[in-house]
């Protein structure tokens, strides 16, 4: 009926959603761009993608595939596991057990929707999913589609590392994903602060930034490096226009707040699909830095994180005090925060509301690129990366005290480094829950934030 | 208007004829007993009061520079905001830390600067809202009409007498958002009536009314206190404060720092200190700040102030 | 293409399961937004509780479905009592970040592995509507939505009677204000809303009086389970808006119109302004968990990803699309957004099927996903264009202090 509103892992375990190329969907594929109903003209890069429509064979549709578990760079085959499908109304298909080879077929009844679930409990001692969160995988079938399944095993963790080494793994995890959370939540409290919109949108921000720069660094093999400035400069110009050509427009109307907000869920929804429709429901790679080897951090043998992590977390550090240092020290920066303290003694003082306004939509949506390609860096590109942020993002600044730049950076950050030591005690598959109620909590004892103040009646 | 018109205004003046002029002066029969309440933003002190007593049926003026924490200390005492310290009694029952709402059931009924007309109700539903007491208003009662319409038609009753005293009879099933910005201080005025209160406070009554509307309303505020009721009101304009007020309290920085009859405050030389003080540090030009002068106390403190800078 | 196959097919929705569905979500989403002004974006929530709460009784507990239905609306409340108490003292935007975290939180426990021997994880529930389909009163068979019922009326007559009895009362007491028994003279009518022409306000009205009305002569079928459901389903919406009516008529509901338009004033007239909001997010998320209990009661299967954010956003484009603060806004809301999904959809398959749109513009699971993308952009050119949605008046609005 209607497609869920997923709030799945962010966490730090690339898994291909849906493996192999045998099953590509036919979603990029040669079009102009007169037939795109909307907006944005950086659509346009997906445009013109090559995509490769393969025939399908004639035959009855199912799925296969081999559960192996890769030990020192051996595949080694996973028997006796069983798999149960379900359709889309849950109503159980059917069962299969792998083989001596590891692997399993299974016909389905038709196209359509169905859940292929691993039953944990008959992995053999030692073996653990490498991301439990992903024994249930949710597929679709176009008539005569033969599709491959693919489970990703590894060393049952949980039961082998340490605790401290444990903590330290997740810290270094939870600064990952804390850095990513504040740096694109900066744009969000900031529009909220200059403008008091609670934008709904701005998940898509970070997914377009990060499906830009997949798009020039993939398809059109720019480099890397190069591609994330292009696509962080797309980014923020893209947060400019839709300024410049919708919010400026409503604000200049006197449309509501809530309105506003409003407007804005219905913005997020149709940028949401416009990206599925572009981009098909995969999550894809970048071009380079695929898989990388965890090196042992400091030599101490305790903490593993590749070199790419490093990379993005020295960056967004990087970024961030510079973006404080933007902030507290440039006349822009002051500017901003006279906007946001207070919009009409600002403009009595001489501050041209809404260029400080728009310079606030181009950096917000300049770092939630930045904060994209950081997301696809980690683990891969998808078309609902963004909002599933969006969520962390707003429980990162309302912890920090809605409207304010710094309340966005150590909330986002608190968020972040939350919720994956948090997994010491919860299922990984429940760890946004503890810090979702870490919010309300918070709310309860300091409802302004840890940094924000209150506010005078009357 | 004579004073014999107005018994109550007497009677309130010659209660207070023989107080000494002194900040936290003690009245013959307070309604309003304010002890040490402090309100700190941040590092920055809001309110802080000593002592204040407010007498029964008078209409009292709070006064001040801006900033000086006379909306603060509203909010103080009507419960829209938490002192860090402090306590007072209203009609001798302690109140301090009492929810804004049950200040309001107890008589206590507040304004505010900005007017809070309730833009898509009706100027009747407006006034319908004030009574306290509905049976209509719980949950399980409201889905039974027999239950509350007795009820609702006598307070509909209350609602359009007031509304014809207030000159908005004629409006009565308008939206209050259609209103004039005077109109609307009107309705404020006469909803809060409708909950019966003992004690009115008024936040800038008169801020954003046009001069046509001003007599009337403050012939209004003049009613209150002839019907009983005690009346404290915040105003910038010192011509309606000497008009309408029986005494006057100086705020300055979140301290009481004079009380007296309104002719004596105007030569009250900490109150004119205090007012000059305020704009020291605030960017007001010099004519702006001998408009300002002028407005609060008459040509003659503005001259003597410049003669005190020349020199 | 077969026009006929869609506008059949528009009609079906525009009765069908999701329609009563998401009129019961909206009539909640209206009390907390369009009545007493509080941000829920969490009905989903509410929704998946009322699911969640009758599916875990029967099919864990093993306790009739009847006891389930009492265990979800009591678990609705106490949802509310948890959300309400951190966030109702609270400005607006907390309560909306906090209640769409809130529902996320809901499904995500519903659907975790860790709970699944409770809540059947991902998979979720079924085999509990037994009980309810023993009792239908409709021999097996396709029914029209004339339904002769022992060659009477059948219920889902009296139901839809009644809907369209409603609709033509609103607009007669649009075109003479102040005439019908019972009708008041509303601040609509001083604003001289009244109208001596028919405007095209109540020409939607009317139109979709008579469709409701003829829906019978219409080709379109139900089975006799369906049917049931629906007639139950409608039925509820019916009761619960009957509900809204007396209580927004009455000081109950003037008090919640008055937190709406500021809770500052409320407050300091005397009304304990937590409390009705509190009264407000209860009533509404009740509503809502009747409707998550009609929707699986309906499919007779619980999907714990049927509840995500999405649902409660398009619930609200069918409350904004039908009117706020209006007593048919929700009900037709719903009515005209499924059938409008369902034409654009068939509309879109059909011209695929005959070859106006190649299928290298627009495949099968493409339509799907254009058809969000309509919902998001007609969301935001309602709330831009027509914020009043068909139902409310535009001066209305225009006068909202916070719009």
């Amino acid at each position: 009926m209607v497609a869920p509103g997923c709030l799945h892992s962010v966490g730090p375990h690339p898994v291909p959603t849906t493996p192999g190329p045998a099953t590509q969907e036919r979603t990029l594929r040669q079009r102009t761009a007169a037939h795109v109903i909307l907006l944005l003209l950086a659509t346009t890069f997906f445009a013109g993608t090559a995509g490769t429509a393969s025939a399908q064979e004639d035959r009855s549709e199912g799925i296969r595939g081999t559960l192996t578990n890769e030990v020192d760079d051996e595949d080694v085959p996973v028997a006796g596991v069983e798999i149960a499908v379900v359709d889309a109304d849950g109503a159980a298909i059917g069962d299969v057990t792998s083989g001596e080879d590891g692997s399993f077929s299974l016909d389905l009844p038709g196209p359509g929707e169905y859940t292929a679930t691993l039953d944990v409990e008959t992995l053999p001692e030692g073996i653990g999913l490498r991301d439990e969160d992903r024994a249930s995988l949710t597929f679709s079938l176009t008539p005569g589609q033969n599709r491959p399944l693919n489970f990703f095993f590894g060393e049952d963790t949980r039961q082998r590392a340490s605790t401290t080494d444990r903590v330290l793994q997740l810290t270094v995890e939870g600064i990952k994903l804390g850095l990513i959370i504040a740096i694109t939540s900066v744009g969000l409290s900031l529009i909220y602060g200059t403008t008091g919109l609670t934008n709904f949108a701005h998940g898509e921000l970070v997914t377009f930034g990060g499906l830009v720069a997949w798009y020039l660094n993939f398809q059109v093999g720019i480099p890397l490096v190069w591609a994330g400035l292009l696509a962080i400069a797309i980014g923020g110009g893209a947060s400019g226009l839709l300024d410049r050509g919708l919010w400026r427009p409503l604000r200049k109307r006197g449309t509501g707040l809530i309105a506003m907000l409003v407007v804005s869920i219905g913005l997020s929804l149709l940028l949401r699909y416009l990206f599925l429709y572009q981009f098909g429901g995969r999550t894809r790679p970048f071009a380079e830095f695929g898989r990388q080897r965890q090196v042992d951090f400091l030599g101490l043998g305790l903490v593993g994180i590749t070199p790419k992590d490093m990379v993005s977390i020295g960056l967004s550090v990087v970024v961030l005090v510079v973006v404080a240092l933007l902030v507290t020290r440039t006349r822009m920066g002051k500017a901003m925060r006279a906007v946001a303290d207070n919009p009409d003694l600002a403009a009595s003082s001489g501050i041209d509301v809404q260029r400080v306004i728009l310079l606030v939509w181009v950096v917000g949506g300049a770092l939630a690129a930045f904060g994209g390609i950081l997301v696809g860096l980690g683990e891969e590109v998808s078309w609902q990366m963004g909002f599933q942020l969006l969520l962390l993002m707003f429980a990162g600044i309302t912890l920090g005290g809605l409207g304010t730049a710094f309340g966005a950076l150590v909330g986002g950050f608190v968020i972040g480094l939350f919720i994956n030591l948090s997994t010491l005690v919860v299922p990984t598959e429940l760890k946004n829950v503890g810090a979702l109620l870490v919010l309300a909590v918070v709310l309860l004892v300091r409802p302004q934030g840890i940094l924000g103040r209150a506010e005078r009646v009357g | 208007m004579s004073v014999a018109d107005r018994p109550r205004h007497a009677s309130a003046v010659a209660a207070l004829a023989d107080i000494a002029r002194e900040p936290g002066v003690a009245k013959p029969d307070p309604i309003l007993v304010v002890d040490g309440v402090h309100r700190r933003f941040g590092g920055l002190t809001a309110v802080d009061v000593d002592h204040l007593e407010v007498q029964r049926g008078s209409i009292t003026a709070l006064i001040g520079p801006n900033g000086a924490g006379k909306t603060t200390f509203f909010n103080l005492l009507t419960g829209f905001d938490r002192p860090d310290s402090g306590s007072w009694t209203y009609n001798g029952e302690r109140m301090g830390g009492t929810a804004a709402h049950k200040v309001a059931r107890a008589g206590m009924v507040r304004t505010f600067q900005l007017t809070k007309s309730l833009a898509r109700l009706s100027v009747l539903e407006n006034m319908k809202l004030g009574a306290t007491g509905q049976r209509g208003e719980s949950f399980a009662r409201a889905l039974l009409p027999p239950l509350w319409r007795g009820q609702e038609r006598g307070i509909e009753a209350r609602a359009i007498e007031l509304l014809a005293r207030f000159k908005l009879d004629t409006k009565r099933d308008d939206f209050a958002g259609t209103l004039s910005g005077g109109q609307r201080k009107l309705l404020e005025m006469a909803r809060a009536l409708m909950v019966e209160p003992e004690l009115v406070m008024l936040d800038e009554p008169m801020a954003g009314v046009n001069p046509a509307l001003t007599q009337s309303l403050l012939g209004h505020v003049k009613g209150l206190r002839e019907e009983g009721m005690t009346v404290v009101f915040v105003e910038h304009d010192m011509d309606v404060v000497y008009d309408i007020s029986d005494w006057v309290v100086v705020m300055a920085e979140g301290r009481i720092i004079a009380e007296g009859p309104p002719a004596a405050i105007g030569a009250n030389q900490e109150v004119i200190d205090a007012y000059l003080g305020a704009h020291h540090d605030a960017p007001l030009t010099f004519e702006e700040e001998e408009a300002q002068l002028a407005d609060a106390f008459g040509a003659e403190a503005a001259d003597a102030d410049r003669e005190e800078r020349t020199t | 293409m077969d026009w006929g196959a869609i506008i059949e097919n528009g009609l079906r929705a525009a009765f069908g399961l999701e329609a009563a569905y998401f009129a019961l979500a909206a009539i909640g989403l209206n009390v907390h937004f369009g009545y007493t002004g509080l941000l829920n974006f969490g009905q989903a929530g509410f929704l998946a509780i009322g699911a969640y709460g009758m599916g875990i009784s029967v099919t864990h507990f093993g306790t009739s479905l009847w006891v389930g239905i009492l265990v979800s609306i009591l678990a609705a409340v106490v949802f509310a009592l948890l959300l309400g108490l951190p966030t109702l003292r609270l400005r607006a935007d907390y309560l909306a970040i906090v209640t769409i975290a809130s529902a996320e939180i809901v499904r995500l426990v519903f659907r975790s592995a860790r709970f699944q021997p409770v809540t059947g994880g991902s998979a979720g529930l079924q085999n509990f509507a037994g009980e309810f389909y023993r009792i239908n009163p409709y021999s097996p068979g396709r029914y029209r939505l004339e339904a002769i019922y022992n060659g009477a009326l059948g219920p889902f007559d009296v139901v839809r009677g009644l809907l369209a009895l409603a609709l033509l009362w609103i607009v007669v007491d649009r075109l003479a204000p102040g005439r019908l028994p019972g009708s008041r003279r509303s601040p609509q009518a001083a604003a001289g809303e009244g109208r001596e022409v028919i405007g095209v306000r109540e020409m939607v009205l009317l139109v979709i009086a008579a469709l409701i009305l003829v829906a019978g002569l219409t080709p379109v079928s139900f089975t006799q389970n369906r049917m049931w459901i629906l007639t139950v389903g409608w039925g509820l919406v019916v009761i619960t808006s009957l509900l809204v009516f007396l209580l927004m008529r009455s000081p109950w509901g003037r008090v919640l119109k008055s937190i709406r338009e500021d809770e500052d004033a409320a407050r300091s007239l005397g009304k304990n302004v937590v409390s009705y909001k509190m009264q407000s997010l209860i009533f509404g998320g009740v509503i809502g968990s009747l409707g998550g209990l009609v929707f699986v009661i309906g499919n007779q299967s619980i999907q714990p990803d049927n509840f995500g954010t999405p649902i409660t956003f398009f619930a609200y484009a069918a409350l904004i699309l039908g009117g706020t603060a209006r007593v048919f806004g929700p009900i037709v809301g719903s009515m005209i957004f499924w059938a409008l999904l369902s034409v654009a959809e068939n509309g879109l398959q059909q011209a695929r099927g005959a070859g106006y749109i190649s299928n290298d513009l627009l495949t099968a699971t493409q339509v799907g996903q254009l058809r969000f993308m309509l919902v998001g952009a007609g969301l935001m050119a309602l709330m831009i264009f027509r914020p009043q949605g068909i139902f409310g008046n535009r001066r209305e609005i225009d006068l909202s202090v916070r719009r």
